[in-house]
């Protein structure tokens, strides 16, 4: 192959392009969604369009620096990174900086920083120190539990500052966890109790109490696997549990809008009348959002074109709903083609990582996809009324310094691991 | 296995993300159409509506400006509510009343608060505007008639209704529409089309600026000026004279087939379609199911014609070769046929020509004539449809194709008209009546008038049209080209000269006017009414048909006046004054005018509601309207006379 023949094209240009191709189309979209009127300066650095342009330049000085630090670096000052990371998260909670009720942002001068993206990538390289220690054994509770903590530091403090979305990104690491060799258990208990939360929230408790009771004594006498007694019953008091605990969750611990967002995912709502005023109010988003893709049709309105994005319909559309931007503009054919771009980036990065030699790259290469799919399975599915509304960029595609910086690290580092591998005999 | 999770993750999202995609943009997408955009505001800018003029150039209908004050809900602020309600000559209910109506229909877009305000409101309300916040004046384009005639012609304009938007894309809600008379039939050309600029709104529904910087906007191309055919001083005259009665005069000039006046009674005044009170009028108007002041007799009423019809068996008789002008006929003071009889006016023993049978309108002589057409050959079922043949190539028992919505086909009979009732056996005595006029044989006043065009021009005539003139434009082909009836130029001459001895020592010896040879006809209409469902007969109805001056005609016209009893009574008499005054200009038979102007039908009228036994005909007596009505009737007389002279 080329990389093995050439030393200068050793780096994955596949992975390179793909993600070019991103953050070329998510700038014209952005300019797009950005712009007002029709005498665009492109320079003009107080706009989105202007200061993402500066992003992306610099963006460039990045990745060289990325590639040009030795691949060994990145494992030694691991710990270190994710030291200094996790502080810099400690440290929002003096110095931080409160934007639309999420306090994420150190302002300096006039440029703001969200740490919680950088620390993603830190965590990514922890887990992957942590679990790639000959020490560690994914399949020891004890071990589990310290990679648990690992995670969950980052998750928890950005959960305090009121960036739930960014909290659940670290679900992300189940994946990588899993492709080492967490029990199988787990899954199946995961899917379990996601599956009984949902039926008990759109058909109440007692309907999937009663469901889960049929189904479980029907599969302990008839179901080909014999089940325990105890284990049949410890799951039926779990599932009846999980019915009636999922409600007190949601009335009692999320907050009045998450609850709201919840129930229209569920399409909990069915009087028309109060449909129409979630559609004037915490819908708002979503709808707008829809009827702009909608809009776009097969081939969609050409750039710069959309009426939607151009009147601005659609708030936030240059950051979270940057999608809906591609759906009025670009049609099925735009998006589908965007959709396909993350998949093959995605696909790609796992690809390399099972083939890295040391299990350092390959846990942070798994961790580096899992990261970028659950950014894009939230974002694109919450534009799209999928998913209910979690607010989280698209990756390399919204506006923000602070994401695409985090973004090319994430996945310049493993570049460079990749890069690397040919040395690792 | 492990690895496998993520890889079928990822797949399973992407595909499911694209099948959700097809689902919103090409499953559930529609065709993206900027009129339906709600991205896009389309503002549009209307065109000045045409003008119309007389065939002397008066200007009959103009526009004027109106203002509407509007109110968006959301916008008003707290106000003096006494001040602006006295300024707006509005009570304080009337105002909450509408605000609540107003918000109801939307807070945010902005409602009607009060429509039409007067110039000297407006002027004074202006000023003040600026002080009530959510309330501006919209200004409105209204028509104006600069006069009082013609309400049947000209027509007037309303808003559009869903109907009309489903027909033609073209218009919106609160459109204006043509909706009767010339208005409807010229609408596409006296609207003229709006402009539209498209706007880009933001999601505060707030303008951003032009749509794709007004790549499709359109500019308004303004309404053409018509003029139409009718002589505002004949029309005005005909109505003058018909006031106190109900009927149609319909007047056409025979070379071109131009309507002149078109008088239908009783009508009103056209301005009281505009405006505030256009609902109001309009809904009286529409309810008044006796009078029918929004029926346009000259074109909708369908009467029979009677003996002006005996012209048209004169000709069919000797264009088949049955009749010849000398040939004489003796009259017993009626028709015996089989043991039926068929009375006249003639003294027994009178024997007629075709001259004087049409001078003393013989029903024997146009019996006789009417029998020898259909067993011409024999067959009275072959007879019949040549006649029928004859009668429709003068434009009769069909729609005439002028220019004007309303119409009837009025019925001219044929042998399949028949078969329902005789299906087996039919002969020439089963149909008698059609002879002089009555019986199944039907016509409106504008299909008689333009036969007596056909006569007048000695076998053809022009479609009869209301339009002049179209600024820039040219008339259809249909009207100027004339249409040839199926009667001999030269079977004309002795039906012409009947007509012209009927005004020399016939039947309407008594309304001639001097210098002017008019050739006319007079008709007596039996007609009944279904009081409490039994048939009851009323007054015959007064008709009258003529052309003027015998040689290069310049009118021929059609008189109904209903219940006017004999034919020279009401019809020949009106029939005279417009002939006199279009070919003069001036009046000399005063006696006609005063006669006329003296004498109402209203009483016959109201007999058939009174509820009451009623004479008829003979047996009534005359109404004299009273001073008062007869002064102001003088004085509209008067101020018509000053106008033409």
């Amino acid at each position: 192959m080329v990389r093995e023949t050439n030393r200068h094209f050793k780096f994955d240009w596949i992975t390179i392009i793909l993600f070019l191709l991103l953050v070329g189309f998510g700038y014209l979209n952005i300019l797009s969604a950005s712009h007002s009127g029709s005498n665009i300066d492109y320079l003009d650095f107080s706009q989105p369009y202007g200061k993402q342009l500066i992003f992306i330049f610099l963006t460039f000085g990045l990745i060289v620096v990325l590639l040009a630090v030795d691949a060994k670096f990145y494992e030694r000052f691991s710990s270190i990174i994710y030291i200094v990371s996790m502080l810099s998260l400690v440290g929002l909670f003096i110095f931080g900086k409160n934007v639309n009720g999420a306090t994420s942002w150190y302002a300096i001068g006039g440029m703001t920083i969200q740490p919680s993206e950088f620390a993603k990538m830190a965590t990514a390289l922890a887990v992957a120190k942590y679990i790639s220690d000959l020490n560690t054994n994914v399949k020891n509770l004890a071990d589990q539990i310290k990679t648990l903590i690992i995670i969950a530091i980052p998750a928890i403090l950005v959960l305090l500052q009121n960036d739930t979305g960014s909290t659940i990104v670290y679900g992300a690491f189940f994946f990588v966890l899993y492709r080492e060799g967490l029990p199988k258990y787990y899954l199946t208990i995961g899917i379990f109790i996601i599956l009984v939360s949902i039926l008990s929230l759109k058909f109440g408790a007692g309907i999937t109490s009663i469901i889960s009771t049929i189904l479980i004594i029907g599969f302990y006498f008839i179901g080909k696997k014999k089940l325990h007694l105890f284990q049949s019953l410890f799951i039926l008091i779990a599932a009846i549990g999980i019915s009636f605990g999922i409600k007190f969750f949601y009335q009692s611990i999320l907050k009045p809008h998450q609850q709201d967002r919840i129930s229209l995912w569920l399409r909990l709502e069915k009087d028309p009348v109060k449909l129409e005023q979630m559609k004037k109010t915490f819908a708002y988003n979503l709808n707008e959002s829809e009827k702009a893709i909608s809009s776009g049709g097969i081939t969609g309105r050409g750039f710069m074109e959309g009426t939607r994005t151009t009147g601005k319909f659609v708030p936030e559309q240059h950051t979270d709903y940057i999608f809906s931007t591609v759906g009025e503009e670009w049609g099925f054919l735009g998006s589908a083609f965007v959709v396909v771009l993350f998949v093959l980036l995605i696909i790609r990065i796992l690809h390399l990582a099972e083939q890295q030699k040391t299990q350092f790259s390959r846990v942070y290469g798994y961790g580096v996809a899992s990261i970028i799919f659950i950014h894009f399975l939230i974002n694109i599915g919450m534009v799209m009324g999928l998913i209910p509304t979690i607010g989280i960029p698209l990756p390399m595609f919204s506006y923000g310094g602070s994401g695409l910086w985090a973004f090319t690290i994430l996945l310049f580092i493993f570049i460079k691991l990749d890069s690397n591998k040919i040395n690792e005999w | 296995m492990r690895q496998l999770l993520l890889y079928i993750s990822v797949i399973f999202v992407g595909l499911l993300f694209i099948a959700r995609l097809f689902y919103l943009q090409v499953y559930t997408s529609t065709e993206h159409n900027l009129f339906e955009d709600n991205a896009i505001r389309k503002v549009y800018d209307y065109p000045k509506r045409g003008f119309v003029y007389d065939r002397n150039g008066k200007l009959l209908v103009a526009n004027q400006s109106s203002y509407d004050v509007m109110v968006i809900p959301r916008e008003v602020e707290p106000l003096d509510t006494l001040e602006f309600c006295s300024l707006l000559k509005v009570d304080t209910t009337y105002f909450k009343k509408r605000l609540k109506k107003a918000r109801v229909y939307s807070p945010r877009l902005p409602s009607v608060f009060l429509s039409h305000l007067s110039k000297e409101d407006y002027a004074v309300l202006q000023e003040k505007m600026r002080k009530f916040d959510g309330f501006y004046i919209q200004k409105r384009s209204l028509r104006n008639y600069e006069t009082s005639i013609g309400a049947n012609v000209l027509g007037d304009i309303g808003e559009v209704n869903n109907r009309d938007i489903k027909k033609d894309p073209y218009y919106r809600m609160g459109d204006l529409i043509g909706r009767q008379g010339v208005e409807a039939s010229y609408e596409d050309i006296l609207r003229g089309v709006k402009g539209i600029k498209f706007i880009q709104k933001d999601r505060f529904n707030r303008n951003i600026g032009p749509y794709k910087d007004g790549k499709f906007d359109t500019i308004p191309e303004q309404g053409k000026d018509i003029t139409i055919t009718i002589d505002a001083k004949l029309q005005e005259y005909g109505e003058l004279l018909m006031q106190n009665k109900r009927g149609g005069v319909i007047a056409i000039e025979p070379s071109t087939g131009e309507i002149l006046a078109m008088v239908a009674a009783p009508t009103y005044d056209p301005n009281i379609l505009v405006g505030r009170g256009r609902s109001k009028n309009f809904t009286k108007l529409f309810n008044d199911s006796i009078a029918k002041p929004l029926f346009n007799r000259s074109l909708q009423g369908v009467y029979e014609p009677g003996s002006p019809f005996k012209l048209m068996n004169a000709l069919i008789g000797l264009q088949e070769g049955v009749l010849t002008p000398n040939e004489t006929v003796t009259c017993y003071a009626g028709y015996k046929y089989g043991n039926r009889f068929m009375k006249c006016h003639c003294y027994i023993g009178k024997r007629n020509n075709l001259i004087s049978g049409i001078q003393e309108s013989c029903n024997a002589y146009f019996a006789t004539a009417y029998r020898k057409i259909l067993d011409k050959n024999g067959s009275a079922s072959e007879g019949i449809d040549a006649w029928s043949k004859h009668a429709k190539s003068f434009g009769l028992g069909n729609f005439l194709g002028y220019d004007l919505k309303v119409g009837q086909k009025g019925r001219i009979p044929d042998r399949d008209y028949y078969k329902r009732i005789y299906p087996k056996t039919f002969y020439s005595t089963y149909t008698i009546s059609n002879a002089i006029g009555q019986g199944e044989v039907a016509t409106t006043p504008i299909q008689l008038a333009n036969m007596i065009a056909a006569i007048a021009n000695r076998g053809h005539y022009y479609t009869p049209h209301i339009i002049k003139s179209i600024e820039g434009e040219t008339l259809p082909d249909k009207f100027t080209t004339p249409k040839y009836t199926t009667i001999d130029k030269a079977n004309f001459e002795p039906v012409i000269e009947g007509m012209h001895q009927v005004y020399k020592k016939g039947t309407a010896q008594w309304v001639q006017v001097k210098d002017i040879d008019i050739c006319g006809k007079t008709g007596t209409v039996e007609n009944f009414a279904i009081i409490d469902s039994l048939k009851t007969q009323l007054t015959d109805h007064s008709i009258f048909v003529a052309f003027a001056p015998k040689e290069n005609p310049k009118i021929a016209l059609a008189v109904f006046v209903e219940n006017g009893y004999w034919g020279s009574r009401f019809a020949g008499k009106i029939a005279s004054l417009m002939i006199e005054k279009h070919i003069k200009g001036k009046i000399t038979r005063t006696d006609l005018e005063d006669w006329l102007l003296r004498h109402s039908l209203e009483d016959e009228y109201a007999k058939p509601y009174s509820g009451e036994p009623f004479q008829i005909n003979g047996k009534t007596k005359l109404q004299v309207v009273d001073d008062k009505e007869y002064t102001r009737l003088k004085k509209q007389l008067v101020r018509i006379s000053k106008a033409t002279n």
